[in-house]
Parts: C-alpha cells; structure tokens; sequence
C-alpha cells in the first residue's frame, strides 16, 4: 500500500497543477475577502480564523474528484479493486494522498495568507493547529464523497453538495479552535471534538467509502 | 484445473446477458470468448475477476491465482515503464520485473513515459504487467485491440509462451489469434438470456 | 405472515391503495381541525402576540421533518439488509416530503423570529441545524436523481442516508456549541413545556396529528409512484426484449 501511496504522490507531483491549483485557489478566496468586506483591519482580523479555515475548505473541496476520477477513467481503479490491496486500504492510501497534497500544504501556507488578514500574534499557532487537526478529517470525509459519485459524469458539483454537510462540524470545531484560541479563550472543548472527529473518520468513513466504491465499480 | 465456472448468470445494468454459463479451463490451455458487441463478453469477464456479483451458479477459482486486465490498460502515462511495472511489482508482493522487461522487448523503453508509447507497446507493456504480478491465470478484454498485424501475431506468440510456462488464460477478442488446440473457443451467443429476460430487480415489480 | 409480505411492491399497493383515502381524510380533518382552532380559537400570547400562533405549523412540520430523516435512515438500513425495493423507493419518496417540510419549518421559523429579533434570520441553533438538514435532504434527492441504475442509486443513496444521520446528530451539536454564548435568551423556545399551556396544546396536538398523517399519506402515494414507475419500466422491459 505504500506502493500506492508512493506512485499517487509521484502521480500528483507530475500532473503538474494539480497540486498548486488547490494553494492558488486559498489564496484566491483569502484575496478576494477584503474586497468583498472592505480593507479595514480591525474588522478582519477579528474574521481572519473563520476565512482561513473556509478558504482552505473550499480549497479541499475543489481538489476532491481528482481522487478516483483518474484511475476511474483509466481503468486503474479495476485493476487495483481486483489486486491484494484491500479496498479499505485503498480508499484510507488516497485520503492520505490527498492529505499530503492538499491539507497539508494549506496548512504550512496558513499564516502567510494570515498576514493578509490581520491575524493576531497569537493567531498563528492556532490556526496552524487546528487546520493541522482538522485537514486530515476533511480528505478521509471527502474521499467518501468522491467514492460516492465516482460513477457520475460531471459529478463535480455534486459532490460539493454531498460533502458541504458532511464538512460542517469539522469547520465548526476548527473555526473556533482557531477563533477562541487567538481570544485567548478555552480551547479545550473544540480541540477535543475536532480530534474526536479526526481520529473516528480515519478509523470508521473508510469501510463506507470502501463499500460505496465497490457498488460503483459493478 | 485452473478455473471452473457453472451455471453462472451474467447481467449487467439490470439486464440479464448470459445464464447458464459453465465452462473450465485448465494449466496450459486458453479460452477464447466469443460474441457479438454486448453479448457480455466484458460483464463476464467483470464478474470472474471479482468486480460483479453473479446472481446464481459458482466460480471455482484460487484468487490468488488470477489477475485481471481490462478493457482500458490502466497505464499511467507519466509515469515511465519501470514505474509502471515496478508499482505493480510492489502491489502484487513480486520483486522482479526484469524478466518481464526481457520477454516483452521493453528493454529499450524502459525510461519511456507511459503515454509516449505506441498502441503496440502499450500491449506488451500490459502483458509485462500480468507476467510481473507472478500469476499464472491471466483474464484478458480485448487484448488485442488497435493492434497491427505484426504486433497481434507477437502477442500471440506471448501468450502461446505463457502457456507453455503453464499459464492459462481467458480472453474475449474478435481475432483469430492462431493459437491452435492450445485454445478452446467459446461462443457466448449459447448462452443467451431468453429474451426478453428481466433480472431480478425488475422481477420484484411484476 | 408477517408485516414483510408487504415488502412485494404488488401487495403493497393494493394495501396502500386501500389505506391512502381514509387517511387523507383523517389527516386533513386533523389539520383543519387544529389549525383553525389553533389560529382563530386560542388566545394571543401575552409576550409574542398572535405571531406565536405559528407554531402550529411550525412545530409539526419541524417534527415531521427530524422524524421523516430518521424513518429514512430505517427504510434506508432494511433495503441494505433485506433487499426490499419498497423501502428504497419509500425512503425516496419520504426524502421529497421531508425537504418541504423542512422548507416550511426554516420559513415559519423565521416568521416566528422576525417580531422577537427584528430580522428574517438569525442563526439560533434550531434554525440552524434545520438549514443543515436541509442540506441533507437536498443531498440526497440529488444523489438519487443523479444516477441511472435505480439498485446502485439505492445503494448509494442508502450509504449516504447512514453516513448523513451521523454527521446531521454531530452537527447539532457542534451548532449548539457554535452558538453558545451569542444571546441566549432570543434563542427560538420551541420547548413546548415552557410556553405551552393546555390551552395550545390540544390543538398543538391535532395540528401534529394532522401533519404526521400528511407525512404518511404523501410518502404512501410517492412510494405508490415509485413502485408504479419501476413496474412500468419492468412490464416494457418484458414486452421489448
């Protein structure tokens, strides 16, 4: 499985826009927020946790059908549902794919596109916190969402609409991580639940994505 | 004896193709898949590799025996042929593709980007891989389509070696690929559903 | 035999076809008894005025709105355990009731808020969460309108359902959480101990009778539509070959 994950990121590396397509849409939304809310800092500092973490779901979000579209559409994927790897492994490799590819560079570009924002000193660490707790669920929760519509022809906004549901208490509990930690407030309640959520979709949304993409590949 | 397949229905899209499908086949032999487009020639195959579920009948097959390849060859084009090769070496537990690379001629194409081959090679890139998944029952779909002459006798005469080795293959094409009584042929219309035949989904509402 | 004989779609349009009128009937009784009495018999709230009278259609519809989700996710479990169309189709057919109701309830909701808060929204908890299952409805109508094979899309839609419930009850909860703190006491008090004296209840009562019946009935014919849809389909299938 490695091995997949291995050739997934060589694959990811050399497609050559992909993988910068998802930073360059963050700092696109992060951009544009000022314009839409006027330039004042003290307003949007006081929003900056909030934008990070939607633009660098909307980011996540824009990446989520590369994961199986390409091996679906070259015939890979029946070739890897129909070898030793278990389609458990399989879905849980791609999660870790898209992780690497997507969350984690969005996490390490967060406090640059802060700095746009008006993040507070403090801020930094937070949002890096919680972004870093919280990526991972948002891959695991989207490789379900692309398993589900791998079939559909244009299924792109689709399966926007069936993972923006399914995303929200992970944007809830990492908003206010990021938010209440950079007022200085208790953290422990969102930390914990955003976590939880990590850890429980990692361990548990990988057996339906699995099952979910075997009914697709029928 | 590698493979043996009763009384197995075949249906696709909700509609019943094939019942009553049973054939065997053995080490050394190949069976070759007749019938016209949409006699369910790929569904069939589809459902011996595992991806589709048979209403009825049994497949008797090692698993880990078989290995599937489509229609499509599932080669990634930026990737060369030794990290072709090489991935699937690794997904399939063998360590070895230098024999592959040797029986195949993908010596001089070896650092070759997957999707700077020509469709001949892409075949025998393909072939190279079943060889390095290191088992011995190869399932084929349309091996040998966009293929020149020349290059469907050389896949012939691979395939012709794998069984030699005591490999055995399963294969739907149209052409006669000359392989004599090493190959059985057989004809899919056979096995026919009546039609109109409903499955079992359409069956419940009637 | 038992309550499964009912699973075979042929059956069960004969007994559903039996039950839809006399239903229909109680329900809109029900309905027309509680709302009029609710809006025209009842006294106004000496805090909120008449506007509270919404809650005769706002609760019930709230109510049918959870619950119709939830005998989706039943419907949803038996068709992944026990193969039987008719509770995919009914799940279907039940998620196209359940957005309106959920529609009607976002809608009443903020009727209800508008004279407390001055504005046609508020992001309370219960409104909120009621957005977020909007959302999920809408996700899973479009799912099955989305795929063609009518078994794969009940499978999907039925993995989806599962997932959904789950994430729909952490959402909940992380929105009571998102809100704490921000003005609780315009939060929407829909519990019904607190400001409901017997005089609203009875027709409180009739009014969620009413509406749960409509949810029967209306899910009923959709599955009756359903099911007929997939015989036809079946029948033309038998005939053409």
């Amino acid at each position: 499985m490695i091995a997949l994950l291995l050739r997934d990121l060589r694959l990811a590396f050399r497609a050559g826009g992909g993988f910068g397509l998802s930073l360059a849409f963050f700092l696109i939304v992060v951009v544009l927020v000022p314009f839409g809310v006027g330039p004042e800092m003290a307003l949007l500092s006081r929003i900056a946790p909030g934008i990070l973490w939607v633009g660098a779901l909307l980011a996540c979000l824009l990446s989520l059908d590369r994961i199986f579209a390409l091996d679906f559409e070259d015939g890979s994927l029946d070739l890897l549902a129909t070898s030793p790897l278990p389609t458990e492994g399989i879905v849980t490799v791609k999660a870790i794919a898209h992780w690497i590819t997507t969350g984690l560079p969005l996490v390490m570009i967060a406090p640059v596109l802060g700095v746009l924002l008006g993040l507070p000193q403090q801020g930094y660490y937070w949002i890096i916190l919680s972004l870093a707790l919280g990526t991972p669920a948002l891959s695991v929760i989207g490789t379900f969402g692309a398993a589900l519509t791998v079939g559909i022809k244009r299924g792109g906004l689709l399966l926007s609409l069936l993972v923006l549901p399914l995303y929200v208490p992970t944007l809830i509990y990492g908003a206010e991580l990021a938010r209440r930690g950079t007022l200085g407030m208790d953290t422990t309640t969102p930390m914990l639940m955003l976590a939880g959520i990590t850890c429980a979709v990692t361990a548990l949304l990988p057996f339906a994505s699995a099952a979910v993409l075997r009914i697709n590949l029928r | 004896m590698t493979l043996r397949v009763s009384n197995l229905t075949v249906s696709r899209g909700g509609r019943t193709l094939l019942e009553g499908v049973s054939f065997d086949v053995d080490a050394g032999q190949a069976l070759i898949l007749r019938g016209p487009n949409g006699s369910g020639k790929t569904t069939l195959l589809r459902t011996l590799a595992g991806l589709q579920r048979s209403e009825t009948g049994s497949i008797d097959l090692a698993e880990d025996d078989a290995v599937y390849a489509g229609h499509a060859d599932g080669i990634k084009s930026t990737l060369s042929v030794r990290e072709n090769l090489m991935f699937w070496a690794r997904v399939f537990g063998t360590k070895d593709i230098t024999r592959a690379i040797e029986i195949f001629n993908l010596g001089d194409l070896i650092d070759r980007a997957g999707g700077a081959l020509s469709a001949g090679q892409k075949r025998r890139l393909g072939l190279a891989r079943l060889m390095v998944t290191g088992r011995k029952f190869w399932m084929l779909d349309e091996p040998t389509v966009s293929l020149d002459q020349a290059s469907v006798a050389q896949f012939a005469s691979m395939i012709r070696a794998h069984l030699a080795e005591g490999g055995s293959a399963i294969m739907a094409t149209h052409i006669d690929l000359g392989l004599g009584s090493d190959a059985q042929v057989l004809d899919l219309s056979t096995f026919r559903a009546q039609t109109p035949k409903l499955n079992a989904s359409e069956e419940a509402f009637l | 035999m038992s309550v499964w004989q009912y699973a075979n779609p042929v059956k069960f349009l004969h007994l559903s076809g039996k039950i839809v009128p006399t239903l229909a009937v109680i329900s809109t009784v029900c309905l027309v008894a509680g709302l009029f009495w609710g809006f025209f018999l009842t006294p106004d709230d000496y805090k909120q005025g008449s506007t509270v009278k919404i809650i005769y259609i706002h609760v019930p519809s709230a109510l049918v709105a959870i619950n119709a989700w939830f005998m989706m996710l039943v419907a949803s479990l038996i068709w992944l355990i026990r193969r039987h169309h008719v509770s995919a189709l009914a799940s279907k057919a039940a998620a196209h009731v359940g957005v309106v109701m959920t529609m009607i309830a976002l809608v009443t909701g903020a009727f209800w808020g508008q004279p407390m808060w001055g504005t046609w929204w508020a992001w309370d908890p219960r409104l909120t969460s009621f957005l977020i299952l909007f959302l999920f409805y809408l996700g899973y109508i479009a799912l099955w309108a989305a795929l063609d094979n009518p078994d794969t899309a009940a499978d999907l839609t039925s993995v989806l359902c599962i997932v959904g419930t789950v994430f729909a009850v952490l959402s909940r909860y992380a929105v009571n959480f998102w809100n704490q703190g921000l003005h609780q006491g315009a939060t929407l008090s829909l519990d019904k101990e607190e400001n409901i004296s017997d005089v609203f209840y009875f027709p409180l009562l009739l009014a969620i009778a009413g509406f749960v019946l409509l949810f029967i009935v209306l899910t009923l014919v959709g599955t009756r539509a359903e099911i007929r849809q997939r015989r036809a389909a079946a029948l033309l299938a038998r005939t053409k070959g």
